[in-house]
């Protein structure tokens, strides 16, 4: 598959998200709702349960499958008060001493005028501000189309997990193609110019490990993942906190870092 | 010397070069605010000759060699006599000592790539290390495509920087002016423990023709300006350029963490 190819598959509509993997990694999940401040945004939803016996806060990013429910949930495009929730569960995680694990799959944060209004920028700085230094272990995993800002307020974390077919990006290859051909039909070159897809990322060390997709069906990756998951945490589960903030610093502190 | 004319973008005005530069880059005509490049910022704002800059002659390359970036930034370097879009170093505002960063518009439109990430970042550490506020201007419109994924990270890189900088209990100030978009707005311009923005200036997080795109609404007026900011509460104050220094002398002084009297330490 070349780059384009995978940004196709991740956002296609029958792929596996993260209420998917939800649904059979986490037992006994309760979804929580609401950002206490505005609303509840059904494009997060976030909740409880236990990884292997363990507590757990889990946050997913949700597309929806049918037709109704996708309007419902804003298609995956989280507002402002979607962010907040998630912020609001972390907190709670923090406060609990469990770790938190994030699924990001959606094309972005909400573009529009009342996201705008309620502080779509603020909510997602917020996010990385507090996401910084949460004394908990955080792990992020990116099941399908990761895009721009709206999916870094999720995934500022310890571990970052890709899927062999999921993809990371500044911004959408259309947008791209849009903003320096003016042509969104050259999508195909600016997929490939962007270096997004779990290859890349794993090389440019934005994510931590790819799990792979290839001949294996949902419910395989599903059990697979959750084996990372739990190898993952016992992994962190080693770490005293403040080791863990200041791993989590240089992890980004390096990102991109062409000087040191 | 040839006089040069600048167009006001809000009034159509134009005034001299010279005129604009000894009345704080307003225009005469109808008090707009005109964009200005990171050093008339700082030689407008920081105590004369106290200024001193952080990794001058840092240089970025083409990280994911991105066809035709080389190029750009040639010509961005050219036109603007600086090496990227921002411009970063420590000085006096109004006889306080700080530490603070500058993005220039005029440089591929302040957009944040791994240079501005970097110097941002360092920044925030060598104020914390050195126990500084920091001020910081923003002017970007967001991040900077031909860096990919690695533009997107800087906003995370920078916000890690920015929390540990208020975690060791220092003050960081941040001042929007025109244009404050994209993933600047989303990460370190909405971070600050004030929030300042400059008269009329766009602040926000989508592009508005991409909002029109998307939504197929009609934008209502003065949507994104600072006011509208302001408004909805995700400014502290809009601040006007005349009294930007004095304003700013105040906020450091009374946010430095003092002891109150009944919590110090009784000599033995």
């Amino acid at each position: 598959m070349n780059a384009y190819d995978k940004v196709l598959s991740a956002r296609a509509a029958d792929r596996a998200q993260g209420t998917f993997y939800i649904n059979r990694i986490i037992d006994d999940f309760i979804e929580l709702h609401g950002d206490r401040s505005f609303g509840d945004d059904g494009a997060i939803v976030g909740g409880v349960g236990y990884l292997d016996k363990r507590p757990v806060t889990v946050i997913t990013m949700n597309r929806g499958e049918t037709l109704e429910e996708r309007m419902k949930r804003n298609f995956g495009c989280p507002s402002p008060e979607g962010y907040r929730k998630a912020l609001r569960l972390m907190k709670q995680a923090e406060k609990f001493g469990r770790p938190v694990i994030c699924f990001v799959g959606s094309p972005g944060a909400y573009c529009g005028i009342t996201a705008e209004e309620r502080g779509q920028g603020q909510a997602i700085a917020q996010n990385l501000w507090e996401m910084a230094a949460l004394e908990i272990p955080i792990l992020t995993v990116v099941t399908g189309e990761g895009g721009s800002g709206g999916a870094l307020a999720l995934s500022v974390c310890d571990r970052m997990i890709m899927l062999e077919d999921a993809v990371y990006s500044v911004v959408s290859p259309e947008g791209c193609a849009t903003i320096l051909w003016k042509d969104a039909g050259r999508a195909k070159e600016a997929a490939e110019l962007l270096k997004l897809t779990s290859d890349d990322l794993l090389r440019l060390g934005v994510a931590d490990a790819v799990l792979e997709e290839s001949g294996k069906t949902p419910e395989q990756v599903a059990k697979e993942m959750k084996k990372l998951l739990v190898s993952s945490l016992k992994e962190l589960d080693k770490i005293r906190i403040s080791v863990l903030l200041a791993s989590r610093y240089q992890r980004y502190r390096k990102i991109g870092d062409l000087w040191n | 010397m040839e006089r040069v004319m600048l167009k006001c973008r809000k009034c159509g005005r134009e005034t001299p070069e010279e005129v604009l530069k000894s009345n704080w880059w307003i225009c005469p005509g109808c008090g707009g605010y005109f964009r200005m490049s990171a050093r008339e910022r700082i030689r407008l704002v920081v105590d004369e000759g106290s200024f001193r800059e952080l990794d001058p002659a840092m240089l970025g390359g083409n990280p994911l060699d991105f066809p035709e970036y080389d190029g750009k930034l040639d010509k961005a370097r050219e036109t603007s006599g600086e090496r990227d879009a921002v411009v970063t170093g420590y000085g006096r505002i109004g006889k306080r000592k700080c530490a603070f960063f500058v993005m220039d518009s005029g440089f591929m439109m302040g957009s944040m790539g791994t240079v501005v990430g970097e110097k941002i970042t360092r920044v925030f550490e060598y104020a914390t290390e050195n126990r500084l506020p920091v001020i910081g201007f923003t002017c970007s419109g967001g991040a900077r495509m031909q860096e990919g994924v690695l533009s997107l990270m800087q906003m995370a890189k920078i916000s890690v920087a920015c929390r540990w900088h208020s975690n060791a209990g220092l003050f960081y100030m941040a001042i929007l002016t025109d244009p404050t978009t994209g993933g600047v707005t989303a990460s370190f311009a909405m971070e600050g423990d004030v929030i300042a923005a400059e008269p009329g200036a766009l602040i926000g997080f989508a592009g508005q023709r991409v909002i029109e795109q998307t939504t197929g609404q009609k934008l209502p007026e003065g949507f994104q300006k600072a006011e509208f900011q302001l408004e909805h509460g995700f400014a502290d104050f809009i601040i006007g350029r005349k009294k930007m220094k004095d304003v700013i002398a105040e906020l450091i002084d009374v946010n430095t963490p003092r002891e109150r009297p009944a919590d110090k330490k009784l000599p033995k």
